[in-house]
């Protein structure tokens, strides 16, 4: 306040203060200049880490679309197939199609003999070759008796090393391939009898033990089915609980303290749902276990939080003027909330969702609880067939031994990914369908 | 001693009063306001749509609207005018209860629609509505297209039987509000995309589209160009043969222009109402005279 023990300052000229302020807006634009040098920097660093993430994905990964197949003249010979001649589907099923592939490969080198080379010869073709034929027979019977020339697969150990994965001189070790192996596979491969062709196994096939015969059909439909049930229950439970919560509920104690629960379930770990899970629908509802069904009542559990909190944003968003204007039109409440306010908080509250699916998406540990980390090989068809997730099928295979894994695990990474730009997209579309400016 | 006053003027000046007003007049107006002295002029008038007696409304701890008597007569245009944050929009948003949006907002006092309380518990506020429409300050048409926004109350209250009629309806209440011409080409076109003045008369082509008997309007020419204004002001003299209209207005000068009879909130009391002619000639109280010659406000 006082200011009498200074010197009187002379008034600046407005020469001077021009100088001051040019002085401060150098500072001012290279404060500017550093913010946006540090900002860019960080997108340039996210996005490398983005594309290092896809790069190895995709270079560890890519290689699954293509697998090992052999072609074999195969001979349906109805003295091994059908030796009755019954032609009834259980006596077709329960045949030795083992011997048509065994048959098949001998006749493509016909100087073998010995139990031991035969033995070698046929682990040149997955087990899965077997279940092919058989799948063929049972799908048309006229077969029988009949010669067909078909692709069959590989064994895994012939995949890799067509795809380079093992090399040629890591053989004999570990009881891989061996030098007649080796042999015959050059000699198929010179005779075009085995090439790498489209990999239909991994997108039709169920989990298996065997790499080749490995897919992920199992694990996408499980994973579809506990996210459109999971999608069907969370939305509109969510979205009513927000409305209500928003636009009727009163504020007093209880409704905080709602808010406050809700707002600290969004951080619960998601493994407590899923011993949440284990517990109330399968140990008291008596639920069946590793069932789509269950684990979807678990992912509404994790998604809620996040559909309300977002719906609840979205509804706030929505000026009042839109509400009071309705309200003196003579609208009722819920024909305000219905007609008007919903509509315009329908983009905020679909993102929301879209957020809160994609992270059901990629939930793995309540999964586990509820036992959907089973080794299962059919493809679910319903919502209480066992199933498995993707997720939890990508964590088994990273955890399989076997090399053919490798690929599959990524492979599998790159289809989950797939899956989430797929509907990462639907919600862009959804998003700008709804929006209306006002 | 001092402490009290500077607390008064605090309060004054949140209410949005000239802030160069001296302390002791402003103590003085809020002694006035307390309910120490009764409305100047006659409030009642024979024959009203609304008879609000005793009115006080209080929103939590703070006392918005201070036993307000007045009746409102049909086919009449009533300004009510005041310095800002005096309690005439408040006091409107009791007429069509807006203010039950309002959770701490509580209403004593008696409001007569014909004859009957609106704060009745056996009054529907849906039917409440569609008898006495509202006009916002800023225009706020639904962010669907031109007729979307006429038809809805028609639609909701459901008062076409049909398309054929639904259409009629549109097409006179746009013609009522002057609008028609300029819209009736682009009737699926959004609302958002008029300007200002026409969104402000397609506010009020929704109002009339449900036939209402009473339209409030806060500030409707507030957000306005002057020559908007004045196609508002053609049409609530137009508008005045049908309904009874209620207008908030901080012009005086538009007060003067449209209303037959003026009331003066001051602080949440009304202070004089009369006929709008008597009140801008030879006004009765000293804080109307204060008003509306520039003094403050």
């Amino acid at each position: 306040m006082s200011e009498e023990g200074k010197p009187v300052r002379r008034p600046r000229t407005p020469r001077e203060t021009q100088e001051l302020v040019e002085r401060s807006l150098r500072r001012r634009y290279g404060a500017e200049r550093r913010f946006r040098a540090y900002g860019l920097c960080a997108v340039i660093l996210g996005i490398a880490f983005v594309a290092f993430l896809f790069a190895t994905i995709l270079a560890q990964g890519v290689s699954v679309f293509r697998q090992a197949y052999v072609q074999l003249d195969v001979f349906y010979d109805p003295e091994v197939i059908d030796p009755s001649g019954t032609r009834r589907e259980d006596d077709l099923r329960l045949a030795d199609y083992e011997a048509l592939v065994r048959t098949a490969l001998r006749a493509e080198f016909p100087g073998i003999e010995g139990r031991r080379d035969v033995r070698q010869l046929t682990r040149l073709v997955s087990s899965g070759a077997a279940h092919e034929l058989q799948r063929r027979v049972l799908a048309n019977p006229g077969l029988v008796g009949q010669r067909e020339r078909v692709w069959l697969l590989a064994s895994a150990d012939v995949d890799l090393l067509l795809k380079g994965e093992i090399a040629r001189d890591e053989i004999g070790e570990e009881g891989r391939l061996s030098e007649e192996q080796l042999a015959w596979i050059d000699t198929l491969r010179e005779r075009g009898r085995l090439e790498l062709r489209f990999n239909r196994t991994f997108f039709v096939n169920g989990d298996s033990r065997e790499p080749e015969q490995a897919g992920v059909r199992g694990a996408v439909m499980g994973s579809f089915f506990t996210l459109l049930l999971t999608l069907i229950l969370s939305f509109p439970i969510g979205v009513a609980a927000a409305v209500y919560l928003e636009e009727f509920a009163p504020r007093n104690r209880w409704t905080d303290l709602i808010e406050v629960n809700i707002n600290n379930l969004a951080a619960v770990p998601s493994i407590v749902f899923g011993l949440l899970g284990l517990a109330v629908f399968i140990g008291f509802f008596g639920l069946p276990r590793s069932a789509p069904l269950v684990g979807a009542l678990v992912l509404t559990l994790l998604t809620l939080p996040t559909i309300i909190i977002a719906a609840r944003a979205a509804l706030k968003a929505v000026p009042p003027s839109i509400r009071d204007a309705a309200l003196a039109m003579g609208a009722s409440p819920i024909q305000t909330v219905v007609h008007h306010v919903l509509p315009l908080a329908m983009p905020g509250i679909l993102t929301g969702t879209i957020i809160g699916m994609a992270r059901a998406l990629g939930e793995t540990a309540p999964l586990l609880m509820i036992g959907m980390v089973a080794f299962i090989v059919d493809v679910p068809s319903g919502f209480t067939d066992p199933a498995t997730a993707l997720p939890v099928q990508i964590f088994l295979w990273s955890d399989s031994p076997e090399r053919g894994f490798v690929e599959r695990t990524s492979g599998a990474i790159i289809v989950l990914l797939a899956f989430l730009i797929v509907m990462n997209t639907a919600a862009v579309l959804l998003r700008r369908r709804f929006e209306r400016r006002w | 001693m001092n402490d009290s006053a500077t607390l008064d003027e605090s309060r004054i000046r949140s209410a949005g009063a000239e802030p160069h007003a001296d302390a002791p007049r402003a103590r003085a107006a809020e002694r006035l306001a307390g309910g120490e002295f009764s409305t100047v002029g006659d409030v009642t008038v024979p024959d009203p749509i609304f008879s609000c007696r005793h009115v006080n409304v209080y929103y939590g701890e703070k006392h918005a609207i201070r036993d307000v008597s007045i009746d409102i007569a049909r086919q009449e245009v009533l300004a009510m005018i005041g310095p800002s944050g005096c309690g005439k929009s408040t006091f409107l948003r009791c007429l069509n209860r807006m203010n039950d949006t309002i959770p701490s907002a509580r209403v004593t006092g008696s409001i007569l629609l014909d004859g009957r309380d609106i704060y009745d518990r056996k009054q529907d506020v849906v039917q409440l509505r569609a008898r006495v429409g509202m006009v916002f300050q800023k225009p706020n048409p639904f962010p669907k297209s031109i007729y979307e926004n006429v038809a809805y109350g028609p639609r909701i209250h459901g008062l076409a039987a049909d398309r054929v009629e639904l259409d009629e309806i549109v097409h006179t209440s746009l013609q009522r509000a002057g609008l028609w011409d300029e819209v009736k080409d682009r009737l699926s076109q959004p609302a958002t995309s008029l300007s200002g003045g026409q969104q402000q008369r397609l506010c009020i082509a929704r109002t009339i589209a449900v036939n209402p008997e009473v339209i409030l309007m806060d500030e409707p020419c507030s957000a306005l160009d002057p020559i908007a204004t004045a196609r508002i002001e053609d049409l609530i003299d137009e508008l005045r043969a049908t309904y009874a209209i209620v207008i908030v207005t901080h012009s005086m000068q538009q007060a003067a222009r449209v209303s037959q009879r003026t009331a003066y909130f001051h602080l949440g009391s009304l202070v004089e109402v009369g006929p709008t002619e008597r009140i801008f000639t030879n006004p009765r109280h000293r804080l109307t005279e204060a008003y509306i010659t520039g003094r403050f406000g």
